[in-house]
């Protein structure tokens, strides 16, 4: 399943710095716009949602990358930018911009995703529900690989950048989220419909995770455990309306680490593993994210 | 019949704001059970308790309740100064359940994913305010 050699290793990496350099790069200039912004991002997953929604207000930025080098193709690293704004405690709302480069082929916008998420209950339960709506507007050549369903593998990596192939899909999530003494375990059904004339696919998404400490540290300090989370996710197909189950599909698995910098971006690393030969061998996902507090209120001048 | 389904959900949309606008300021603390109400804060006594809960307090809650906790007016949300009696009469049980509900009419979120302990450090920090 994992077919990296010397070469490909080395073009991914030079891919994945020249990524590094333009996040960096446009974090910097946020921050410098934002004035006094804040931290922390949501979400302790790259896939699987859980039911922390944005704060009422507040508008967060982050770029979600995946590389990896699929058998048979050559090395590449997709970038799903997205802007994450509260609405409501209650609602959060998201738009993604998708761009993907592959190395000898072509660095190319796939396209966009608007995305809602509604908590129908509002107190804390022993399990919250988040009911969870996604349209999507993409080409063939989108590889941010945001969720898998149906009969999604490693072979959709496989053909030449093809912006010719329209995917407009409308995708529905229930979310069930629950904490416990620090941890959080979220688990996602998935259900997808290309608009054109393909049947509902489905897939699932699990996670777990719990921050590194219980308590604060009385000290301001960025490299304290209470600023790092460790947690697992896996995700994967499950097949159409007409063939549902595990047969032809794609599975992966991998630990998360996060690190929410006090005052500053989150970080969020994941190297993923595919379960099965219908999966890429080995993806690695980065996310760079910054928040920005009642954002909108800035921009009119209330502080 | 898609006009129909507009209908339906802006109906739907209505109702909910209606449910939602029908709860009063304060009333979360009626809405406490009494269990959660008698709940002892476990960081009491921890002298390093009111600096840590004021390094989350400034992390995650001073973007709306001020850097100083005496509360601001954003449009039409006016959060609440926590300076204020009724933060100091209120248990710290009742203070932990409505930190980890929110109040969502009011634009409070949940802050479930904070551990307990911050939570807990988080209360002693705005029961230390003068």
């Amino acid at each position: 399943m994992l077919s990296l050699d010397a070469t490909q290793l080395q073009l991914m990496i030079s891919i994945l710095a020249q990524k590094l350099k333009v996040s960096a790069g446009f974090f910097l200039g946020s921050a410098l716009l934002g004035g006094v912004a804040q931290l922390r991002a949501q979400e302790n997953y790259f896939i699987t949602y859980s039911h922390e929604m944005e704060e009422p207000g507040n508008l967060e930025i982050a770029a979600k990358n995946v590389s990896g080098a699929p058998k048979g193709s050559n090395p590449f690293v997709a970038t799903a930018l997205e802007f994450e704004y509260g609405l409501q405690t209650w609602w959060t709302t998201e738009l993604y911009l998708d761009g993907q480069s592959t190395f000898s082929q072509s660095t190319l916008f796939t396209g966009f995703r608007l995305e809602n998420r509604i908590r129908p209950l509002l107190r804390e339960h022993w399990i919250n529900p988040v009911l969870y709506f996604e349209f999507e507007d993409i080409n063939g050549a989108d590889k941010v690989l945001l969720e898998v369903v149906g009969h999604d593998s490693r072979a959709d990596f496989l053909p030449r950048n093809n912006r010719a192939e329209k995917l407009r899909e409308a995708e529905l999530k229930l979310i069930l989220s629950s904490n416990f003494r620090g941890w959080n375990v979220s688990e996602n059904v998935i259900a997808e419909k290309n608009l054109n004339a393909s049947p509902w696919e489905f897939g699932y998404a699990v996670g777990a995770s719990r921050a590194l400490a219980q308590a604060a540290s009385a000290k301001p300090c960025r490299f304290c455990r209470e600023n790092f989370a460790l947690g697992t996710e896996m995700y994967g197909g499950l097949g159409d309306r007409y063939s549902f189950g595990l047969a032809g599909t794609s599975h992966y698995l991998g630990p998360v680490a996060i690190w929410n910098i006090p005052r500053g971006p989150t970080l969020r690393l994941s190297p993923n593993f595919g379960l099965n030969h219908n999966s890429n061998g080995f993806l690695m996902r980065f996310m760079l994210a910054y928040e920005f507090d009642q954002f909108f209120s800035k921009l009119r001048g209330q502080r | 019949m898609i006009s129909r389904y507009i209908s339906c959900a802006l109906l739907t949309l209505t109702l909910t704001g209606i449910l939602l606008a029908s709860a009063g300021d304060g009333e979360w603390l009626h809405k406490v059970p009494a269990k959660d109400r008698n709940r002892p804060n476990p960081f009491a006594g921890d002298p390093d308790a009111p600096a840590a809960g004021g390094k989350i307090f400034a992390e995650h809650c001073a973007q709306c309740h001020g850097e100083d906790a005496q509360g601001k007016a954003e449009g039409k949300h006016i959060r609440p100064n926590l300076h204020a009696e009724r933060v100091k009469q209120a248990t710290p049980g009742e203070l932990f359940w409505l930190l980890t509900n929110g109040s969502q009419k009011n634009g409070m979120p949940s802050w479930s994913r904070l551990p307990d302990g911050q939570r807990w450090q988080v209360i002693t920090y705005l029961k230390s305010l003068p």
